[in-house]
């Protein structure tokens, strides 16, 4: 419908060209703490993330080896021969070389560079040297020599190593990780169950004050968790689960309730009248027909909402930090570690984006997977 | 026990708890309380449909109750009362409220907060739009939308990490690794801390939410705009209309309901802000917010009343919507 006849081309590179930009500019910063974190901190520190995608010119300097042991007699004069990347050799091809820090790129490989007096100097590309002079020329220390290196892009998987791996105290997400899983799986399915119940409840059958109760639900949608905070906590210290795993599952399944219900009703109410009629003609109770016909069919209404309410209590801090993490940082969660990784290493970038890409991966895979039924219930609770 | 064993005890428990219940007391109310033989058949199963929803609805109200509507009532005789020194609460009316607004630290992050309320609703929805009407119109269109969706997956720490490296500043001279102060230095600026400085660096934790709202906006408006009736685009295409009017005059009006909806839930996310700021600047170069400052009066001044009058103040700018969306739904029933 928007093909309109005759002016389509300029138009269309306008609208390709735009959400070109806008898709970089969206995801551009998560791709720079994902190449992040396959650099080495020195890397990170020493030039931004998108070079480390392209070969990158280094300069160094060298030394000759030392004259006064090195030098062979060569005619007249002495000679020493070596390479300057040590007798090994060296990785990277040399581009350019100077012996001055005024000009470190004067010479390309294989110039005889002229040092003054008769005294010369030929680097190879491959770092091998040949420095020419007299006795006097030769000894003390070695000639000071600039390579121009190309270094090929390198990464490493030291920090994942580090962070999932090495036990470190402040920086391991390893434990981090098993815990922020050991809240999500309960606080997910629970709910879940819960709501369905009471949807079915609100959607199929009739009482008085069921206006009223789907108003009630509505309203909570809103309510900011916020509130819940210092009356909840107080409560559950005075019933003795104080702050703990089963106070984070049930503060997670009263605050999901809300939306868990919403969605499921309004799924459950748009289900064709005729199979729950018939089935109730046939003799088949509540339960039956809940646990038989409606629960089944709302899969994919459940399933919008167990994304929504794993992704949440996944990427949720405050609720841990008020119900789960006592002061022995045992019960740490993930979210809550890269934040003190912020204030310990907050120039450590290696460390922090490891560690935060640890912490997204399992949500962006959930998201890539599962998308079509995040955009469903995402429509199912705000567009009607 | 390990935690992960305990998880999955609850996991059964819980689960197992629930079936039960619902099982259990449907069976009760059914062959126990008021059985569907004898003389007073009918009678019975009159009465035990009426007494059936509440044993559906049973455990959810409990916990709806107990998480959401009791705290809403404690949190309001909190923020009128004072705990004294050794245990119990004296009553304080409305001095909470007085020392609250005496705050200089209140008065920014609300100043702040409005900053926000303003700023992240309407561009998010604004590049929403673009985003929607832009990516409905091409063949990788569901490619473009997959990436300016996926920062809803994101952990708001996660983007704070993520963002905090872009913002990243190293002295001048130095070879810049965040993209922004690279950008300004290659431009010929200097570069800056930029969230250090003062009420500008509001605005670069705003980009933060907006990154990750825009894809949440351009979702659900994308939708909307694929349930436009193409009539009435192609009668305007007949009429001459080019394509700038088709869109703000035929489309965005038709759509009008949904840009509220997105709006006012973009809105309500934006009032409950919390963890980009905790985890970017934690309210420091007055950038404090609303929730931010709760937390810091709750847990680390420890003082309930100033927090919880604090939690009634972002319960009352919630009202409005809550209102609305009640009204709405009402509606919409009827």
């Amino acid at each position: 419908m928007d093909n309109i006849a005759g002016r389509k081309s300029g138009l269309n590179w306008a609208v390709h060209i735009s959400v070109v930009a806008l898709v970089l500019l969206w995801i551009f910063p998560t791709v720079g703490l994902f190449v992040s974190s396959f650099r080495t901190g020195d890397q990170i520190s020493a030039s931004g993330w998108w070079k480390a995608l392209f070969p990158t010119e280094e300069i160094v300097q060298y030394r000759a080896d030392d004259p006064d042991e090195a030098r062979l007699p060569d005619g007249s004069g002495y000679v020493v021969r070596g390479n300057l990347f040590g007798p090994e050799g060296g990785a990277n091809e040399v581009t350019a070389w100077g012996t001055s820090s005024r000009d470190v790129a004067a010479y390309a490989p294989g110039d005889l560079a002229d040092l003054g007096d008769g005294e010369t100097m030929r680097v190879e590309a491959d770092g091998s040297y040949e420095w020419r002079g007299n006795e006097d020329q030769l000894s003390g220390r070695g000639q000071r020599v600039f390579l121009s290196t190309t270094v090929p892009p390198s990464f490493t998987l030291d920090n994942y190593e580090r962070v999932l791996l090495s036990g470190d105290r402040t920086d391991s997400m390893a434990k981090a990780f098993f815990n922020t899983l050991t809240v999500t799986i309960p606080a997910t399915i629970i709910p879940i169950l819960v709501a369905a119940f009471a949807a079915y409840a609100l959607a199929w059958m009739d009482f008085p004050g069921r206006a009223l109760l789907i108003a009630a639900i509505v309203a909570l949608l809103v309510v900011p968790l916020q509130l819940a905070l210092i009356p909840l906590l107080k409560f559950h210290n005075e019933i003795g689960i104080g702050k703990g795993y089963l106070g984070v599952w049930l503060a997670h399944t009263g605050f999901g309730l809300p939306l868990a219900i919403y969605l499921l009703r309004n799924y459950m109410v748009g289900l064709p009248r005729d199979i729950i009629e018939n089935a109730k003609v046939d003799g088949a109770t509540d339960f039956q027909i809940f646990t038989k016909i409606v629960l089944p069919l709302s899969f994919p209404a459940l399933a919008s909402f167990a994304i929504f309410q794993f992704l949440w209590t996944w990427n949720d801090l405050l609720v841990a930090m008020v119900f789960l993490i006592d002061s022995s940082g045992e019960t740490t969660v993930m979210t809550r570690q890269i934040v003190e990784l912020l204030g310990t290493r907050g120039g450590n970038w290696e460390i922090l984006a490891t560690a935060a890409f640890v912490s997204i991966s399992v949500p962006l895979a959930v998201f890539f997977l599962m998308q079509r039924y995040l955009v469903r219930g995402l429509l199912a609770g705000s567009v009607k | 026990m390990h935690p992960a064993l305990q998880g999955l005890l609850t996991i059964l428990i819980g689960v197992g708890g629930c079936v039960g219940y619902f099982y259990l007391s449907n069976i009760f109310l059914d062959k126990v309380l008021f059985p569907a033989r004898g003389p007073h058949t009918g009678r019975n199963i009159n009465r035990a449909n009426l007494i059936r929803p509440w044993l559906f609805l049973a455990p959810a109200l409990m916990a709806l109750g107990l998480y959401l509507a009791y705290p809403v009532v404690e949190t309001l005789r909190l923020s009128l009362t004072d705990r004294v020194p050794g245990g119990g609460y004296e009553w304080a009316g409305f001095q909470n409220y007085v020392q609250m607004w005496n705050d200089p630290k209140f008065g920014e992050a609300l100043f702040n907060n409005i900053l926000w309320l303003i700023v992240v609703p309407a561009l998010s929805t604004a590049f929403g739009l673009l985003a929607a009407q832009l990516t409905d119109r091409i063949k990788w269109g569901s490619v473009a939308k997959s990436i300016i969706f996926m920062p809803m997956a994101i952990s708001f720490v996660g983007a704070a990490v993520i963002w905090k490296l872009v913002y990243d500043y190293r002295p001048a001279g130095q070879d810049q690794i965040g993209v922004l102060n690279a950008i300004v230095v290659g431009l010929g600026g200097d570069p800056h801390a930029w969230l250090t400085v003062p009420f500008w660096n509001n605005f670069f934790l705003m980009a933060v939410l907006i990154w990750i709202q825009t894809g949440f906006a351009m979702v659900i408006l994308s939708a909307a705009l694929r349930g436009i009736p193409e009539e009435t685009v192609e009668a305007a295409i007949v009429d001459g209309a080019n394509p700038f009017q088709i869109f703000f005059k035929i489309k965005v009006p038709q759509i009008m309901g949904t840009i509220v909806v997105v709006w006012t839930t973009i809105t309500i996310v934006v009032l409950k802000i919390f963890d980009i700021v905790f985890a970017m600047t934690n309210g420091q170069w007055e950038t404090q917010v609303l929730a931010n400052y709760m937390y810091d009066k709750l847990f680390r001044a420890n003082d309930w009343g100033v927090g919880s009058a604090a939690a009634m103040v972002i319960m009352l700018l919630v009202t409005p919507i809550l209102v609305w969306n009640v009204y709405n739904a009402r509606k919409e029933m009827r």
